[in-house]
């Protein structure tokens, strides 16, 4: 008899299938729920902000309610959306110029063992390094008013956390899994490219993410230290200078959103690229 | 082609040979294994038995003797993809659909696409998981995971089938409907199998032989024909020639100086 040809045996494999993941509707609701309470404890701290500024009559240029922030923001979106969309352009070049070149720079540390032991202790030590203390080198190097010599900042700033994760991630490899791939006598190439970069992937995007954040501190700091007139380090430290406070602070809202969205794209990124990983399973199963 | 699948001679190795924690692994194996047949290496845990199958396989090199596989050096072997390994663990890739797992070998292999999916459909048939083709491995349970790597061991049609306790992390129920799904495919491919287990029941319901091993160093200490009739099924297990060999092998053991149970 062929086992395979007895239903009952069939129905016996067949029982032991979990749940397949579904798209439906209740999913959304349940995803609105686990993100409810952090919408609501966001705008109860806003009420918190605004009442606390009322009730102690704290002066304006002190610390500004967050209507008067929200007015200003809108009363001042020309020179400040324009003064966001070029600090996004140093955040953004720099952090692709600085994920690249951490990442090729890790997979050189996979495929060539010397080069790892070489580079990686250096990388790390750097890595704990105040890079934004360059600014004002690159400044120099580069010229105050051009954009690259925030993107420099960024880059670097960026690099060492992609590099270091990547290298990680292409060296924690499941032992198994090499193995596997050596009873099939695949090359070197092809278990890079079938098992390590994509064991590496939670690691790249982990460090991304970090990157997102760092990249608009970085360039953002680094106008601190000067550069062209519209951007957003530059308007935030003229405007506090002036005691414009709440110009200041509608500076420092969009700034926050910049962040949130690069986080965003990355993260977006992440579930099209990586839609396979543990974080994104289906919870029920 | 040789018609011995695999010949071992005088075959020892040692661990960090030189250093405080050199381990003699193996001593003095001598194995022949003829092409079709299903050999199961048993033993305690550090009888060498895995490591006996990974040398076969060219993933450990030996520090003594000689070994052969289908007639040419493991490493040959390898190269020509002469064996398939399957492991405890499933080891499928996490970010390759079920399917897409199936025909990683045949990728390596530089196997053109329609010749890859239509080898992935007919072997993922042959262990009942053809509707499974698109789901990712998390989606499959322990059982169903395991067949799919015997799947992919068998897709690219090695000749040699090295099993590394493929059963040993499922339970006993689903354990026994793979060892006869097993049987079944051993039968119908004519592969040779080595099988490492540390399971006597297993060992005699799917072997044509079983090469009993001890510990420090890992020595063959016996070698027992199992002539049940073929086909197995499951009447076989509570035959009285099964319950026989089990003691026989059972005794083998201990006559190893291995505790038994």
């Amino acid at each position: 008899m062929s086992l395979r040809d007895d239903p009952d045996v069939l129905e016996a494999f067949d029982a032991d299938v979990p749940g397949e993941p579904q798209v439906d509707v209740s999913r959304l609701r349940e995803r609105l729920r686990e993100v409810a309470p952090a919408i609501v404890l966001f705008f109860a701290a806003l009420a918190l902000w605004e009442l606390t500024v009322i009730a102690f009559g704290i002066q304006e240029f002190l610390l500004p309610r967050p209507t008067v922030i929200v007015g200003t923001l809108v009363d001042n979106w020309t020179e400040i959306s324009k003064a966001a969309f070029a600090t996004f352009e140093e955040a953004v070049g720099g952090f692709v110029v600085g994920a690249a070149a951490g990442a090729l720079v890790a997979l050189a540390t996979a495929r060539w063992t010397g080069f790892r032991t070489g580079v990686l202790p250096i990388a790390i030590a750097l890595n704990s390094a105040p890079i934004i203390a360059l600014a004002p080198i690159m400044n120099q190097w580069f010229g105050l008013t051009n954009p690259v010599s925030k993107m420099a900042v960024v880059a670097i700033i960026v690099f060492f956390p992609v590099m270091i994760n990547t290298a990680r991630g292409l060296t924690e490899v499941d032992p198994a899994e090499l193995e596997l791939l050596d009873s099939y006598a695949a090359s070197p190439s092809e278990i890079m490219r079938n098992v390590r970069i994509p064991s590496s992937l939670p690691f790249v995007f982990a460090a991304l993410k970090v990157g997102t954040v760092l990249s608009v501190i970085g360039a953002i700091v680094a106008e601190y230290f000067g550069g062209p007139r519209d951007v957003l380090g530059v308007y935030i430290t003229q405007q506090a200078s002036l005691l414009h406070i709440a110009e200041a602070w509608a500076a420092i809202v969009v700034a926050t959103v910049l962040g949130v969205a690069m986080y965003t794209i990355v993260l977006v990124a992440e579930r099209l690229i990586m839609p396979w990983h543990a974080s994104f399973r289906d919870q029920r199963v | 082609m040789s018609e011995h699948a695999v010949v071992a001679e005088g075959v020892g190795k040692v661990f960090n040979a030189g250093s405080s924690d050199q381990v003699e692994a193996l001593k003095g194996i001598d194995l022949t294994i003829g092409a079709g047949e299903f050999v199961s290496l048993i033993g305690p845990s550090g009888c060498g038995k895995s490591t006996l199958l990974r040398l076969v396989g060219d993933l450990v090199q030996p520090s003594a003797g000689r070994l052969e596989v289908n007639g040419k050096t493991p490493h040959r072997a390898r190269l020509d993809r002469d064996y398939a390994m399957v492991f405890q663990k499933a080891t499928l890739l996490e970010w390759r659909t079920v399917g897409k797992n199936v025909q990683l070998p045949l990728e390596i292999m530089g196997v053109d696409k329609a010749e890859r999916e239509r080898r992935s459909r007919e072997f993922l048939d042959l262990v009942q998981l053809a509707e499974f083709s698109d789901h990712y491995p998390w989606q499959l349970s322990g059982g169903m995971q395991q067949r799919v790597a015997i799947a992919r061991g068998l897709v690219f049609d090695p000749a040699l089938l090295l099993m590394d306790e493929p059963f040993g992390a499922l339970d006993e129920m689903t354990r026994e409907r793979m060892q006869m799904e097993l049987m079944d495919i051993w039968r119908r491919t004519g592969k040779t199998v080595v099988f490492v287990t540390h399971s006597i029941p297993e060992a005699v319901f799917l072997s044509t032989r079983v090469v009993v091993m001890s510990p420090r160093p890992g020595r063959i200490t016996d070698v027992i024909d199992i002539d049940l009739t073929q086909p197995r099924t499951f009447d076989t297990r509570e035959s009285t020639p099964y319950y026989e060999k089990m003691t026989e092998v059972r005794e083998a053991l201990r006559a190893a100086g291995v505790g038994v149970e």
